[in-house]
């Protein structure tokens, strides 16, 4: 019986070569035009169409052939593309998950020689590298803010003047709305969020160079212990809590005064809450001085397309300045690009509390297989207000080694 | 006097016609079904990370290690595993009894003879088998949330329902807590000191936790229809007779169902206790819908544990063994299944193939 099965499997196997094969090693590079395959996970319709619109541009001038394929579940279709041996030539990366791209050799390290490298801010360069070496040019980025409801401000008596700059005005301010019966702040429930409090107390959960975990430190601690405050007293709330799927929900319901999210919130609370009237404030600082996260995805080119040049000059168009701040106009992201800045706040004047962000932002954790270790983090900050945070800190400490040994 | 020789015969030659028949269907099954889980059995043994063919020269070979990071291993792996194991333990042991039960409930009293309008019964419970498992999830989404249809109907008679779906609490838990039996702020020690692999007697007992129980009942709504149609198609199969010889020798109505109908219908049980059971251990459409595993893991399944950690941890190989661990306990809880509902009143013969030969002493 076993012999027979090994049998048929190898008699398929001539029948289908395809699924039984497969050459690694170095891709031949081809010149000329190219057909590039561009896969892009679209945060919506507005986004396809500016990135179409851009390549269909470039692939006139250059003369290259250009298709843009939005994903519906980018992960997925990269991970079956990349099993199939057949990986679109360049594609979106999330910086949460560019280390686990990285680590395999999927990716091109073509960063560091891009005439512009130097001109992308340093928060981004850092998410983007892996072993010291920088990998993939930013697209553009977010980072995270507070926004406050003007209304709820000023039913709590409340003036501009009182917005929070640190964490004891935070307290206290969140004192005095709690008064009104209205939520003071809803928290989204995940180190996403939460993170931002560890760095602003001086922490982080692993080292810059994304080689050592650091969760277990003072400073976290710190942190952690004055988030569970804040939702002990019920100055702060999960979304879960008010009955809603994200912060920016709650918030447009006017069911919280304050929150904590990124530039998404401006296209999420235009679309769904035309009504409501907010300002965005840069986070208050914590014992450490200011701090925030970021959040970007990368022009990833894939280590086996036969057409790295024109990739590469894809890239460099797409990221250029004017390119960016077409990009920003036509779906509200930030350029990831120093020198596209001040053009960028004369567009954007109210965006400045999310671009100042870039100069103390931390990016996602640049270590590979750790999804698993940060959806347990999350678990485990889900039950913050019964849970231990010390407790908390030493998991995450533990998972983060044995997930870094590899 | 000898065996005689099975291929031999004045049919023998027709062997080969025979397979020349069956070739599409060997090639089918083997191009799709065999060929596949051999494929997935080598991942499920190698260290293969999802770039280029598991097949290529450089894909390393590390053995039992995929299936030893999920029993010895201490770790996060196997922490997950060991929970999404008991949160599908759980799920089915309330999910298939209360679905079977329903389902024959259902079909016991759409087969009435005295019920009019048994057509549009049997529709209206067979309705939610038919609409897709995605749009009843959304369904779900919506009467379960915390301002939603069922909490508001239970605060009608006073009481205030849970946030269904954020609630990670164990209704065992509850329970034990309820009646006073254990603290859940401070379980004891005794319960919280250790357990098998790596999860505490605490965790283990925890029962299926609130967010769960939303989806076993979900499921157990949908899937009994299709099952009650089973039971219909047997209970129609009984014959009348029977039945009127049972009230001719006085059987009550409890009677007739537990010792009449029940033994005639127990083909169609052991089928719908088995898809039961295959159904419940590969759940995973309303996981990935509903909740993605949370809160606190307490909806995780292997199934959707599978799924996650090959396609976005990367780990095809800790992915694969997963889903033959899966299978294997498929497999095991069938033939138990299949030992327990073995036939006890009379000892059959076995079953053969050859004829019988007379010993003569």
């Amino acid at each position: 019986m076993g012999r027979a099965v090994l049998r048929a499997i190898a008699a398929l196997c001539l029948l289908a070569p395809a699924a039984c094969g497969g050459t690694p090693g170095p891709v031949p590079q081809r010149a000329g035009p190219a057909t590039l395959q561009v896969l892009i996970g679209s945060s919506g319709a507005a986004e396809t169409r500016a990135v179409t619109d851009a390549a269909a541009a470039w692939s006139a001038a250059s003369g290259n052939q250009v298709t843009v394929i939005p994903a519906q579940d980018l992960d997925q279709q990269l991970g079956q593309a990349f099993a199939g041996s057949s990986p679109p030539d360049v594609f979106y990366v999330d910086a949460a998950r560019f280390a686990d791209f990285a680590s395999v050799g999927a990716l091109e390290p073509y960063a560091e020689q891009l005439p512009g490298a130097g001109d992308f801010y340093g928060t981004l360069r850092q998410a983007f590298t892996y072993q010291g070496r920088f990998y993939c040019a930013p697209k553009d980025f977010a980072t995270l803010a507070l926004q406050v409801n003007e209304d709820l401000w000023a039913k709590a008596g409340l003036s501009a003047a009182d917005v929070p700059r640190d964490w004891v005005q935070l307290a206290a301010v969140a004192e005095r709305i709690a008064a009104t019966g209205v939520t003071p702040l809803v928290l989204g429930d995940t180190q996403e969020r939460i993170g931002a409090f560890l760095v602003q107390a001086g922490g982080w959960l692993i080292s810059p160079d994304g080689t050592r975990a650091t969760a277990d430190s003072p400073q976290n601690l710190t942190a952690l212990r004055y988030v569970q405050q804040l939702l002990r007293a019920g100055l702060a709330r999960y979304p879960s809590a008010l009955d809603t799927g994200w912060a920016g929900e709650a918030f447009g319901r006017g069911l919280a005064a304050m929150t904590i999210e990124g530039n998404w919130i401006r296209g999420a609370l235009a679309g769904d809450y035309p009504g409501i009237r907010y300002t965005v404030h840069a986070l208050p600082t914590g014992p450490a001085g200011p701090g925030t996260l970021s959040f970007t995805t990368c022009w990833g080119i894939s280590a086996r397309t036969p057409y790295r040049a024109q990739a590469v000059a894809f890239v460099e168009a797409m990221t250029a300045v004017d390119q960016q701040l077409a990009f920003a106009s036509a779906y509200g992201v930030m350029p990831s690009v120093t020198t596209a800045r001040d053009r960028y706040l004369q567009a954007s004047p109210g965006d400045r509390a999310f671009l100042d962000g870039a100069d103390h932002a931390q990016g996602p954790v640049n270590a590979p297989r750790m999804g698993n270790v940060l959806s347990d983090f999350d678990t485990q900050l889900q039950r913050l207000t019964v849970a231990d945070p010390q407790a908390i800190l030493r998991r995450l400490q533990r998972n983060m080694t044995a997930a870094l040994r590899g | 006097m000898a065996e005689p020789r099975r291929r031999s015969g004045i049919r023998g030659n027709e062997a080969a016609a025979g397979w020349l028949f069956v070739a599409p269907a060997v090639l089918i099954l083997g191009l799709f079904l065999v060929l596949p889980i051999g494929m997935a059995l080598w991942v499920s043994v190698s260290g293969w990370n999802g770039q280029g063919s598991p097949f290529a020269a450089g894909v390393p070979y590390v053995g039992a290690d995929n299936y030893a990071e999920l029993f010895l291993d201490d770790g996060l792996t196997r922490e997950n595993f060991m929970i999404s194991l008991r949160n599908n333990l759980y799920y089915v042991a309330v999910a298939v009894p209360a679905q079977t039960l329903l389902a024959l409930a259902l079909a016991l009293v759409v087969n009435q003879r005295f019920l009019k309008a048994t057509s549009f019964f049997r529709t209206a419970f067979y309705f939610p088998s038919v609409t897709s498992s995605v749009a009843i999830s959304v369904v779900f989404l919506f009467l379960f949330a915390n301002s939603g249809a069922v909490n508001a109907l239970l605060a009608m008679v006073g009481i205030s329902g849970p946030a269904w779906f954020a609630d990670p609490r164990g209704l065992l838990h509850l329970i034990l807590d309820g009646l006073g039996l254990v603290d859940l702020t401070a379980p004891p020690a005794a319960l919280t000191g250790g357990g098998p692999f790596g999860l505490s007697w605490w965790e283990w007992l925890a029962g299926p936790s609130v967010a769960m129980s939303t989806i076993i009942m979900l499921v157990v709504w949908t899937t009994s229809g299709t099952f009650m149609l089973i039971f219909l198609a047997a209970l129609q199969d009984v014959p009348v007779q029977v039945e009127e010889a049972s009230l001719i020798d006085g059987a009550n109505a409890w009677q007739r169902v537990r010792h009449v109908t029940l033994p005639m219908v127990k083909p169609a049980l052991f089928l719908v206790i088995t898809l039961g059971l295959i159904g419940t251990w590969q759940v995973f459409d309303q996981i990935y819908v509903m909740s993605q595993g949370k809160p606190a893991n307490t909806t995780l399944t292997p199934a959707y544990l599978s799924y996650r950690t090959a396609f976005t941890d990367f780990s095809y190989g800790t992915g694969a063994a997963i889903s033959f661990v899966l299978f294997l306990i498929i497999v095991v809880m069938t033939l138990l299944q299949r030992w327990i509902m073995r036939d006890r009143d009379e000892p059959r013969p076995r079953r053969r193939w050859w004829p019988r030969r007379r010993s003569t002493p």
